[in-house]
């Protein structure tokens, strides 16, 4: 997790970094507006991946002498099929769509976004589909 | 005979690598400024002294990018022959050679500030804004232009029928006030080297110095709507003699009211009327 | 269902794959609905590989009308007005439909997880999302032919104010921007959903610098992605709200500024380009080694030029837009110029990791060392773009449309190689050779002679986005031969689909055809549902290498323990 937490600091240190230069040095603040959230959104994981890196041991895809063994047991529940991505897809679709053709689409729109949503968090608990 | 003194023992390496920069950048420079017989790897030159800067640039970024892709082509090439498959051997596991990969960093760093050391030298020159009495100011529209003239009565009015022509000195610094009154568009002159954008709510200003007389192709370039293909005009350089004659035509009192009906023209075709806001007359930055 | 796993045991030799742990048999529905429920990466990955391959094809179809209209001056196979929606569309489908989502949607949805010894993306459910929402954005922007006022016709790019609702009213416009925001946000779910899965799925012992450099990058892209996506999402709803809701952020009338947009698309657009690169760059970057036998070289060299590429590009934006006239010169310049340097470190490393090897000319090694020249090409002539005074006299003109096409098509071929080296891992069988090497010729050929006229055209003044152009006799021999290279181009993408056909379920694949040296060769072809029966131990960034050749094993990065 440390490594991982470094290359995002680092990347946002540098983002910052060319930020300051480029706003002090241009006549416009788009782009450094732009750089400064692009900074933002590096250091806001990074920072939080290393302060939890520091509570924690290294874990098995961090040890390189790690035995598969290290790594074995329950990893997570991964539901194996479930229709709800779909539905939600659908949903965003004709909510688009009624940007385009007029606002009753999102009435399909609006119900199946809340069908997924309701759905999918149901299935979320159950920890898969049906 | 050492004509530059040794680095001191414990000089920062920094100042080392500067010194090697310049010492590549001053061959492209040098290749940039005087521009001798060097192919023109495509491109053609300038009948403006900017331009002609550009063109030199040119010259000099070929040179180097024709080396680096020869060799490096060279290289895919040998090894693409040379290391074909002979046996079921299994070749010597290489992974890293330090030296080499801190060399081919290393150097191509050094191309890299010689190549921005060449290029702000000549941008500079393109950009530079000397002071001027003759100044054009050039209004794109869908899908025409409108050319008329500081202080002047002269004015050239056309869209896609017929294409406008701006007259402009030779051997003469000519101030370009570039704006546009609706969409995006792009001036362009093939034989001048040289485009900018004509942007709604900007006044882009840029010198033309042209160095022949001639009458030259200029084109939109930046797709501006249904018929960008053809919004075409035609910038005539003519001799001072003739500029001030081809002025004076419009203060007879037919071409005075000929420049009224175009500049009437022109103020119906600046229908959206778009204020400007944001003047831009700086050089390099 | 649920289907939770484990982490399976170690390798164990000699031992036979029916030797599984506490991997769950997938009992999902079957047929149509098993598609649209599935949240198998695999499936959703070759979901995503068809749908921006039929993208390529039409975007494709597309250019072949384009370059028929130019072969003639004054070409009368379409209209102005036509030809403005075809070159949009075709831009736009190439980019935002093709290019992208193959780069991060396809291959890597199927590889990624595999190389690390993950059993799935982090998100699954959320990776099928990203996949509806890709195919619904192509849709939506699609459905632009079908409206009255016809598709959008503003470029790809969509410049303000060209592209808001006074100069292109209809509905056209409409769905191109909202084709753009579904794509969008399925692209940045993507990018959430690959750094999850790359920060927390990875197999024991496989730390961040033992992943497989297609990783590696495709790590760096998704960050890329969520670095940029947003940009343009917000710019486009900014877009729409200029259109219909009376704003006025890109128009001067109301007080906004079109030079506004164009800082949007490029802060955007060009972490774009490296999003849309980088993967390609991974593949290569995985074939070139394992077909001249040989690790990579500069392994983590590699790494570095990948990141700093990426750190870079989000500051080199304004290099698209040098002509405005109102944009910090020298320092897009310098940062646009130091990007040449990771690249080329690049370069010389797949040259680096031929040298001294034993190269196998297979389709797919064939397709790499293509992607490497054409590369090479566009990468040459982009260094001339970043220097403002070259770029003045070049932007907008067929230089332009030729740099990027040596890139693009580039990608296109490395997209190629891909798909030869990863084609039987994912069906379990292998493609054709034969018609993979002609195929290769075609493309390869064709690409250079499409677009070495381009450069000499826009070098002499023919700007970019003419239907017509002034009919000076070397201009049309030029054009002409630029469209023999697009007719080449095309007869490369036909040998691809007889290849597919001819080669369907003929000759299978085994575990390991390429003697290569990432995880996903360890396991079977095609993997099973949760891609593993069997780990090896990961003591480099080639585990099955190791495992196979213990006596040439990889040099360990981190402590060493072998
Ligand atoms: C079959 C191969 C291809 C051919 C023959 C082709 C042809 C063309 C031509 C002739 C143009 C210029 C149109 C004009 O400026 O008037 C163009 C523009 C463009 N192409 Fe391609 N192209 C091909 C493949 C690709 C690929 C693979 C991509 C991207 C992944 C791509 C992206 C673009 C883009 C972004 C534009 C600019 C559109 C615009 O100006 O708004 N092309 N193409
Ligand atoms: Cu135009
Ligand atoms: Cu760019």
């Amino acid at each position: 997790m440390r490594v991982e937490a470094k290359i995002l600091i680092a990347l946002g240190l540098f983002f910052g970094l060319m930020c300051a230069v480029y706003w002090t040095w241009s006549l416009e603040n788009a782009g450094g507006v732009m750089m400064f959230f692009g900074m933002g959104l590096c250091l806001l994981p990074g920072s939080y991946y290393y302060w939890w890196s520091r509570r924690m041991g290294p874990r098995a895809e961090d040890d390189p002498n790690a035995t598969q063994e290290a790594g074995a047991g329950y990893i997570d529940a991964f539901p194996g099929s479930s229709i709800f991505p779909f539905t939600l897809g659908m949903g965003a679709f004709f909510i688009v769509l009624a940007l385009v053709f007029g606002s009753w689409m999102l009435v399909p729109g609006l119900g199946l976004v809340i069908w997924a949503a309701l759905g999918g968090i149901a299935e979320g608990r159950r920890g898969g589909s049906r | 005979m050492e004509l530059t003194p040794r680095t001191p023992k414990g000089a920062p390496a920094k100042s080392r690598l500067r010194r090697l920069a310049i010492a590549l950048a001053l061959p492209i420079a040098g290749i940039s400024l005087s521009g001798c017989t060097l192919p023109g790897f495509g491109a053609h030159q300038s009948d403006t002294t900017t331009g002609q800067s550009a063109y030199y640039l040119w010259q000099g970024f070929s040179v180097v990018a024709a080396i680096i892709g020869a060799f490096v082509l060279a290289l895919i090439v040998y090894a693409v022959v040379a290391y074909r498959r002979k046996g079921d051997e299994i070749p010597k596991q290489t992974q890293y050679h330090v030296p080499l990969e801190i060399i081919y960093t290393v150097i191509p760093i050094l191309i890299v500030i010689a190549l921005f050391v060449a290029t702000i030298v000549t941008e500079n020159k393109v950009l530079a804004m000397p002071k001027t009495d003759v100044s054009i100011n050039v209004n794109a529209f869908q899908w025409g232009w409108g050319f008329t003239y500081d202080k002047q009565n002269a004015i050239s009015v056309g869209s896609t029928t017929e294409s406008p022509v701006m007259v402009m000195p030779v051997d003469t610094d000519v101030r370009i006030v570039l704006t546009a009154t609706d969409v995006v568009h792009g001036f362009y002159v093939r034989d001048f080297n040289f485009s900018r954008f004509a942007l709604p709510g900007v006044k882009n200003q840029f010198t033309l110095h042209a160095t022949k007389t001639g009458t030259f192709f200029g084109q939109c370039t930046q797709l501006c709507g249904l018929y960008h293909s053809i919004m075409y005009y035609k910038v005539k350089v003519v001799t001072q003699d003739e500029y001030q004659t081809w002025l004076n035509s419009f203060n007879t009192p037919e071409g005075k009211a000929a420049a009224d009906a175009a500049k009437k023209v022109l103020k119906e075709q600046m229908s959206a009327h778009v204020p400007v806001k944001t003047e831009i007359s700086r050089g390099a930055n | 269902m649920i289907s939770t796993i484990d982490k399976v045991t170690t390798e164990s030799h000699g031992d036979d794959h029916g030797h599984s742990h506490g991997h769950a048999e997938h009992h999902g529905p079957r047929g149509i609905l098993n598609w649209l429920t599935t949240t198998d990466h695999k499936i959703i990955g070759l979901s995503y590989t068809i749908t921006s391959v039929i993208m390529l094809v039409i975007g494709g179809a597309l250019a072949e009308v384009i370059r028929g209209q130019l072969a003639n001056p004054n070409g009368h196979l379409v209209t102005m007005a036509q030809y403005n929606e075809l070159f949009t569309m075709h831009g736009s489908i190439m980019i935002y439909l093709f290019a992208g989502p193959f780069a991060f949607g396809a291959l890597a949805n199927i590889i990624v997880p595999i190389q690390i010894g993950a059993p799935d993306m982090a998100f699954p459910r959320l990776n099928a999302l990203s996949y509806w929402l890709y195919l619904t954005g192509a849709i939506t922007m699609l459905l632009g032919f079908f409206v009255t006022g016809g598709a959008a016709n503003f470029g790809w790019v969509g410049y303000a104010p060209l592209s808001d609702a006074i100069y292109s009213p209809g509905a056209g416009a409409d769905l191109w921007i909202g084709g753009l925001m579904l794509t969008g946000f399925s692209a940045i779910f993507t990018g959430v959903n690959i750094c999850a899965t790359v920060f927390y799925l990875r197999a024991p012992g496989m730390t961040l610098f033992r992943m497989p450099i297609f990783t590696w990058n495709l790590l760096v892209v998704s960050i890329l992605i969520l670095l940029a996506f947003p940009v343009l999402t917000a710019g486009l709803i900014m877009l729409y709200s200029d259109r219909h809701l009376g704003t006025h952020i890109y128009t001067v009338v109301g007080g906004g500024s079109p030079v506004l947009w164009q800082h949007i698309f490029w802060f955007w657009g060009h972490p774009e380009v490296y999003i849309l690169a980088l993967p390609f760059f991974g593949m290569v970057t995985e074939i070139i080694p394992v077909f001249s036998k040989k690790p990579v070289f500069g392994y983590k060299g590699m790494v570095f030029a990948t990141l700093t590429i990426a750190a870079l590009s989000l500051g080199v934006w304004a290099h698209h837009m040098f002509t405005t006239g109102v944009v910090l010169l020298p320092f897009f310049s310098i940062m646009s110029l130091l990007i040449a340097v990771p690249t080329g470190i690049k370069i010389f490393n797949w040259i680096g990791s031929m040298w001294r090897g034993q190269i196998w000319f297979s389709a797919a090694m064939l397709f790499s060392i293509g992607f490497v020249v054409t590369f090479l090409i566009g990468g040459l002539t982009g260094v001339y773009l970043a220097s403002p005074p070259l770029d003045f006299f070049t932007h907008d003109t067929y230089f332009i449309v030729a740099h990027f096409h040596s890139v693009v098509m580039a990608l296109v071929i490395g997209g190629m190689a891909g798909l030869y080296y990863w084609g039987p891992k994912i069906t379990g069988y292998m493609l054709n050779e034969r018609i993979g090497k002609t195929q290769f010729w075609f493309l390869f050929i064709g690409t250079q002679v499409f677009t070495i006229p381009q450069y000499i055209l826009g070098l002499q003044g023919m700007p970019r986005r003419m239907a017509i152009y002034p009919n000076d006799p070397q201009w049309q021999t030029l054009n002409t031969w630029s469209s023999v290279g697009a007719i080449m181009i095309g007869i490369s993408t036909l040998l691809f689909i007889v290849n597919i056909v001819a080669s369907w379920k003929k000759h299978p694949a085994g575990d390991n055809p390429w003697d290569a040296h990432t995880l996903e060769w360890f396991t079977t072809s095609p993997p099973p549902h949760h891609n593993f029966f069997r780990l090896p131990q990961i003591r480099s960034e080639r585990p099955t290498w190791d495992h196979n050749h213990p006596d040439a094993k990889t040099l360990a990065h981190g402590k060493d323990a072998h």
